[in-house]
C-alpha cells in the first residue's frame, strides 16, 4: 500500500534537522537503539518492531490530507486561565512552556481539507501540548469544526490522542464533553459519517466522549486506550491486570476497536472507507 | 439523627455538650444556671452560623460524602408517590449502583435514574460504592429511551464518586456507555432535570447529567476530578485536597457563577443529614417548579436550548498575530 511515498517526509526533516546527527533513539516498545534517520524515515514507527512514537498534529495533518488542501481553522484561539488556577505550578505558566515548547497555541489543530477527494473536517490532537488534555480551546475547536461540517455535510476525521480532562479548567473542561458530543449527534442525524481514530495514548473525558463515538473507530496499533488509567485501576481492585490490557488489540477483541491500521496505512484506509460513507467523490 | 461528626464540627459539639452537663447539673442543683445556659446557646448559635455560613470548599465534599447523606433512593421514599424500579440494560446484567424506574414526583410520571451508595458495608458492596459500571449507564440510556417513546420527563439524581475503575469495567468499555450517555442525552427528546445530591464525579456524573435544568444542592460538589486525585497530581500529595478542592471550584456557588449549573437548592445548616425531611422537601419543590417550568414547552424548543446552553461553555480568547509554526499549508 504505497500511497504516498517519500516526498511526505520531507515535512518531518524540518524539526528534525536540528538534532545534531547519528543521534539514537531507544525504542519504547523493543528497547533497542534505532537511529532518528530511520525513525523518521519510517513516520516515527520502529522499524524492528513497528511501535508508533508519537508524532506532531502537523506531522500527521500532512500524512492524511490531499496536498495542499487543508484550511486551518481558529488558529488564534488561546487558553486563558478562567479560574486563576495555581497548584504547585500556574496554568499561565504551564501554558507558556508548553507554547514554548511545542511552538503550538493548544493540543488540537482543525480545519477543513480533502482526503483522496473527499471532503471532510479533521481535527489532531497534539499529545506533546499539555498531555493534549480537553480544555476550553480544544473543546469549541473541535465543536467548530464538527458544525461546520454538518452545516458544508462534510465527514468528520477527529484523531485523538489525550491524558483526558485539562484539570486546570476543572468543570469548564467537563462540559467539553457534552459539548462536542452534542456537536456529532447532529453530524450524525444529518447522516454524515464521522471517523475517529485513537492514538497512543488516549484516555478519561476524551474516551468518555467523542473519542469514542465514531461510526468507525480505529486505531494505531499499541496505542494506549481507556477510561481510567492502569494505576487508579490496580489501587482500587488490588488485582492483576491482564496482558495487553487496555491496549488497541486488547480493545479490539474485547468490540470496541474497528480496526487497527498502522501509520503508514492510516491515509489510504480512510479514503476506502470513505468510500462506502460518503455519497461521492468530490472535486 | 447521630451521625458521625466532621472535624470541623467539633467546636459546636463540644459546646453542646457542655450545655447538656450544665442543664443536667441545674436539674440536681439549687444554683440557678439560667442565665449561664441562655448565654452559652447564644454561643452556640453564634458558633453554628459562624462555621455553617463560611463552609470551605473542601468542608462541603465532606458534608457530600457524609455517611448520613440522604441517598437517590431516600428522596424517592420522601416524595415519590410511586415507584416501579426496571433492572437491567438488556445486555450484561443489572448495576445496582444505579437504580432506574419509574416514579412520580407531584403531578408528573417520569422517567428516574439515579446513583445509589450504601450506608453500611454490606450495602456498599451491593451498591459498589456508587460507582457504576457499563451497565448502570446502559440500563439509564435504555430507560431514557423508554421516557422518550412515552413522553415522560427524565430525572437524573447525580451522587457518585466516579464511573468504576475496573477491569470489567474498561473490558466493557465504560468509556464508551458514558460518551454515547452524553451524546444521546444531548438529543433526547423529552425534557431532562438532573440533580447533583452528593457527589458529581467527573465523567461518572456527567454520563447521567446532560439536562436542560442543572440544579445542585447547596453542599453538592461536582469536579472533573476528586480533590485527592488532584492534589496528587499537581501538588504531588494527596494532602493537599483541601488546597486542590478550592482551586477546582467545585462548590455550588462558584459552578453557579461560571454558568454550570442553573440552580442551589437550600439546605439545612450543616448539610442535608442534619435535617433530611428539609433536605428533601426543598429538593421536592425545586424539582417540581423545573418540571412546571419545562414541561409546557415545544419539545424542538428545549432541544435548541439544550444544546445551546452546553454549547456556550468554555473561556478562551483570541490571538492575531501568527506566531504558530504552521507549515507552507
Ligand atoms: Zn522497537
Amino acid at each position: 500500500m504505497a500511497i504516498f511515498k517519500k516526498p511526505v517526509l520531507s515535512v518531518f526533516s524540518g524539526r528534525r534537522r536540528d538534532v545534531p546527527e547519528g543521534l539514537w533513539t531507544k525504542c519504547l516498545g523493543c528497547g533497542e537503539l534505532v537511529h532518528n534517520l530511520a525513525l523518521e524515515e519510517n513516520l516515527q514507527v520502529c522499524p524492528k518492531c513497528g511501535y508508533h512514537f508519537t508524532i506532531g498534529a502537523w506531522e500527521r495533518i500532512q500524512l492524511l490530507v490531499d496536498e495542499g488542501s487543508f484550511e486551518e481553522m481558529d488558529e488564534g484561539m488561546v487558553s486563558v486561565d478562567p479560574l486563576k488556577f495555581h497548584g504547585v505550578a500556574s496554568y499561565e505558566d504551564k501554558l507558556r512552556s508548553y507554547r514554548e515548547k511545542t511552538g503550538l497555541r493548544d493540543a488540537v489543530i482543525s480545519g477543513v481539507g480533502r482526503i483522496g477527494g473527499y471532503e471532510v473536517a479533521l481535527a489532531v490532537m497534539d499529545f506533546r501540548f499539555l498531555a493534549a488534555s480537553l480544555g476550553s480551546v480544544v473543546g469549541e475547536k473541535i465543536t467548530k469544526v464538527i458544525e461546520r461540517a454538518t452545516a458544508e455535510r462534510r465527514g468528520v476525521v477527529i484523531i485523538s490522542a489525550s491524558g483526558g480532562a485539562r484539570m486546570y479548567e476543572s468543570m469548564l473542561s467537563l462540559m467539553q464533553m457534552a459539548k462536542t458530543s452534542g456537536a456529532l449527534a447532529l453530524h450524525s442525524q444529518a447522516r454524515l459519517p464521522y471517523i475517529s481514530v485513537l492514538t497512543n495514548p488516549t484516555m478519561a473525558g476524551v474516551m468518555a466522549s467523542y473519542a469514542t463515538l465514531g461510526d468507525v473507530i480505529l486505531a494505531e496499533p499499541g496505542a494506549m486506550v481507556g477510561f481510567a488509567g492502569p494505576r487508579v485501576i490496580r489501587e482500587t481492585t488490588h488485582q492483576e491486570l491482564p496482558e495487553g490490557f487496555q491496549t488497541a488489540e486488547f480493545l479490539e477483541k474485547h468490540g470496541l476497536i474497528d480496526h487497527i491500521v498502522p501509520r503508514r496505512e492510516m491515509r489510504s484506509f480512510l479514503i476506502r472507507l470513505l468510500s462506502y460513507l460518503m455519497p461521492k467523490r468530490m472535486v | 439523627m447521630k451521625s458521625t461528626l466532621l472535624d470541623f464540627e467539633k467546636p459546636i459539639a463540644e459546646l453542646e455538650e457542655q450545655i447538656e452537663q450544665l442543664l443536667k447539673q441545674s436539674e440536681n442543683s439549687r444554683v440557678d444556671f439560667t442565665g449561664e445556659i441562655r448565654r452559652m446557646q447564644e454561643k452556640l448559635e453564634k458558633l453554628r452560623s459562624e462555621i455553617y455560613q463560611n463552609l470551605s470548599a473542601w468542608q462541603r465534599v465532606q458534608i457530600a460524602r457524609h455517611p448520613a447523606r440522604p441517598f437517590f433512593l431516600d428522596y424517592v421514599r420522601f416524595f415519590c408517590n410511586d415507584f416501579i424500579e426496571l433492572h437491567g440494560d438488556r445486555l450484561f446484567g443489572d448495576d445496582p449502583s444505579m437504580p432506574c424506574g419509574l416514579a412520580t414526583i407531584g403531578e408528573f410520571r417520569c422517567a428516574i435514574i439515579g446513583q445509589q451508595k450504601g450506608r453500611d458495608t454490606k450495602e456498599n458492596i451491593l451498591r459498589n460504592f456508587g460507582c457504576p459500571h457499563p451497565e448502570g449507564y446502559r440500563k439509564a440510556l435504555r430507560v431514557m429511551k423508554l421516557a422518550e417513546k412515552f413522553s415522560l420527563p427524565v430525572v437524573c439524581f447525580i451522587d457518585t464518586p466516579g464511573a468504576y475503575p475496573g477491569i470489567g469495567a474498561e473490558e466493557r468499555h465504560i468509556a464508551e456507555a458514558i460518551a454515547v450517555n452524553i451524546r444521546e442525552m444531548m438529543v433526547l427528546k423529552t425534557p431532562i432535570v438532573a440533580v447533583v445530591i452528593g457527589e458529581g464525579g467527573s465523567g461518572g456524573a456527567l454520563g447521567i447529567g446532560v439536562a436542560d435544568r442543572v440544579l445542585m444542592l447547596e453542599n453538592a460538589y461536582y469536579s472533573v476530578i476528586s480533590p485527592e486525585g488532584c492534589a496528587a497530581i499537581l501538588w504531588k500529595h494527596r494532602r493537599h485536597a483541601p488546597e486542590a478542592a478550592e482551586a477546582l471550584k467545585l462548590d455550588a456557588r462558584s459552578l453557579l457563577d461560571l454558568g454550570i449549573i442553573d440552580e442551589i437548592v437550600p439546605e439545612p445548616p450543616g448539610g442535608a443529614h442534619k435535617n433530611p425531611q428539609f433536605a428533601a422537601e426543598k429538593l421536592y419543590s425545586s424539582l417540581l417548579n423545573a418540571l412546571r417550568t419545562l414541561t409546557p414547552h415545544p419539545i424542538a424548543d428545549i432541544l435548541q436550548k439544550r444544546y445551546n446552553k452546553f454549547r456556550r461553555i468554555g473561556i478562551f480568547s483570541w490571538e492575531q498575530n501568527s506566531t504558530s509554526p504552521s507549515p507552507s499549508q
